[in-house]
């Protein structure tokens, strides 16, 4: 337990020990831990910030949906009333054509009618004529009795 | 030592004796009888006389290799992992490292106030250094001297920090930052804290004088002292209990409860010693920095 040149040789070995850390170990062991941590930091910010943009995106999205179901509710609406009011104008259409189809028929019938009748009429003039000449027996003639075969046609 | 059977306090003795090589003085009669020429020679001591005879012109070489040999181990594991350690994710021997690392760093911010680029490498080669210096402790006592004694030599004291020329080697490489930091912080500030405190009149400069160097001296003594006694009386008791062990056989299980005890009790010590010897410097350092 003597003191002797062992305690110098310690304080050289000492110093040169020291010298080497604080050279070559210290400085890059702390760089690379104080730029971990940076990293690390700034990973846990964009974290945050990536939440946070997710918070907005979902927020954003519900509105949109929110927003196109309430567009698709007013299309729907409009395609219903836009049907029913085709539907309505066919309907009016269809009405409309019925009732010119139906009073040309009429129409038509009428004429047809009309002109049956006249035919009938002629034929019945003629008849009547016919039957009164051979019940006369005699001639009549044609232009002096004609007022008063028209007027026995009309009649009939 | 070879051939018969040694006593205990021979067997004490000679687990507390350095390999010391030194120079012998001239006419000194050694052990085996022999005389030293006139100018005295470099040899290695046969046993605690011839060591003391030494005086200071002699070195502990088991202490210097273990010591120096566990500095550079130090300097290896940590400077291959400086060179490894990046800011992606570390693993196995780099987090342990960087464990240490941090922890120190931690510490030496907390204490020391000041800007300098010497305090933090200091703190962390004062604590692993003296971490491994003490953790010999744990190895068997008698492996290695057994080993070395196979090998032809016969001390062999493995943990350093049972050496107060190592502990003490430190403290003063501390006390002379201490110095130098006093001096180039405070400048004459440091001569008037002398001087001047705790009583500031000038008739009391001798008393003053007096009582602040004993307490700066105090600082490097206490130091290095406290970790030597710790781990001398530590090794001591280890030796004791290895001395149990021959007592005889009913001795046998007593001896080896105080065995694993005592080594459990110093897987505290060990870090402790280390950390408080670490603190103190920083401690001692940062005081020099400041001003009154």
């Amino acid at each position: 337990m003597n003191i002797n040149l062992t305690l110098i040789g310690q304080m050289i070995a000492f110093v040169c020990f020291v010298m080497f850390c604080m050279k070559y170990v210290w400085p890059p062991l702390l760089a690379a831990m104080a730029e971990r941590e940076k990293k690390i930091a700034d990973g846990l910010a964009a974290a945050d910030r990536a939440s946070h943009d997710l918070e907005l995106a979902q927020e954003k999205a519900v509105e949109r949906l929110k927003e196109a179901k309430h567009e698709a509710a007013g299309i729907v609406d409009a395609a219903n009333k836009r049907g029913a009011q085709l539907i309505e104008e066919a309907k009016q259409a269809a009405i409309v054509e019925a009732d010119r189809v139906k009073a040309a028929a009429q129409a038509e019938i009428e004429q047809e009618t009309n002109r049956a009748r006249e035919q009938l009429r002629g034929q019945v003039a003629a008849l009547a004529l016919a039957g009164a000449e051979k019940v006369l027996g005699a001639q009549i003639d044609q232009a002096s009795h004609a007022e008063l075969v028209d007027k026995l046609a009309s009649e009939l | 030592m070879a051939g018969s059977t040694p006593t205990v306090s021979e067997y004490i003795t000679h687990h507390l004796t350095n390999l010391t090589f030194g120079k012998l003085p001239g006419g000194f009669e050694r052990a085996d009888g022999t005389f030293i020429g006139a100018d005295g020679a470099w040899v290695f001591a046969h046993d605690g006389a011839e060591a003391s005879a030494m005086g200071f012109n002699a070195i502990h070489v088991d202490s210097m290799l273990w010591s120096i040999g566990l500095g550079l181990v130090f300097c290896w594991i940590f400077r291959s992992v400086a060179k490894k350690a990046q800011s992606g994710v570390p693993s196995g021997m780099v987090n342990a490292v960087e464990m240490i690392v941090q922890f120190v760093d931690n510490t030496v911010r907390d204490t020391f106030h000041g800007k300098n680029k010497l305090i933090a490498p200091l703190a962390l080669t004062v604590f692993v250094w003296v971490f491994l210096l003490n953790l010999m402790d744990l190895v068997p006592i008698d492996l290695f001297p057994k080993l070395f004694e196979l090998a032809g030599v016969h001390f062999m004291k493995i943990v350093p920090s049972t050496d107060p020329n190592i502990t003490l080697g430190m403290a003063v490489g501390v006390f002379i930052l201490m110095l130098y930091y006093s001096i180039k912080v405070k400048g004459f500030g440091f001569v008037k804290e002398l001087t001047m405190t705790p009583f500031n009149h000038w008739a009391f400069i001798p008393v003053n004088l007096f009582m602040e160097i004993v307490g700066l001296l105090a600082k490097p003594f206490s130091l290095g002292l406290r970790l030597f006694g710790n781990l001398y009386a530590g090794e001591m008791i280890f030796i004791l209990i290895a001395a149990l062990f021959s007592a005889g056989a009913l001795w046998m299980v007593p001896a080896g409860l105080l065995q694993v005890a005592w080594g459990i009790f110093h897987l505290l010590v060990i870090p402790l010693q280390a950390f408080i010897f670490m603190v103190l410097t920083v401690v001692y350092l940062s005081m020099a920095h400041e001003d009154h």
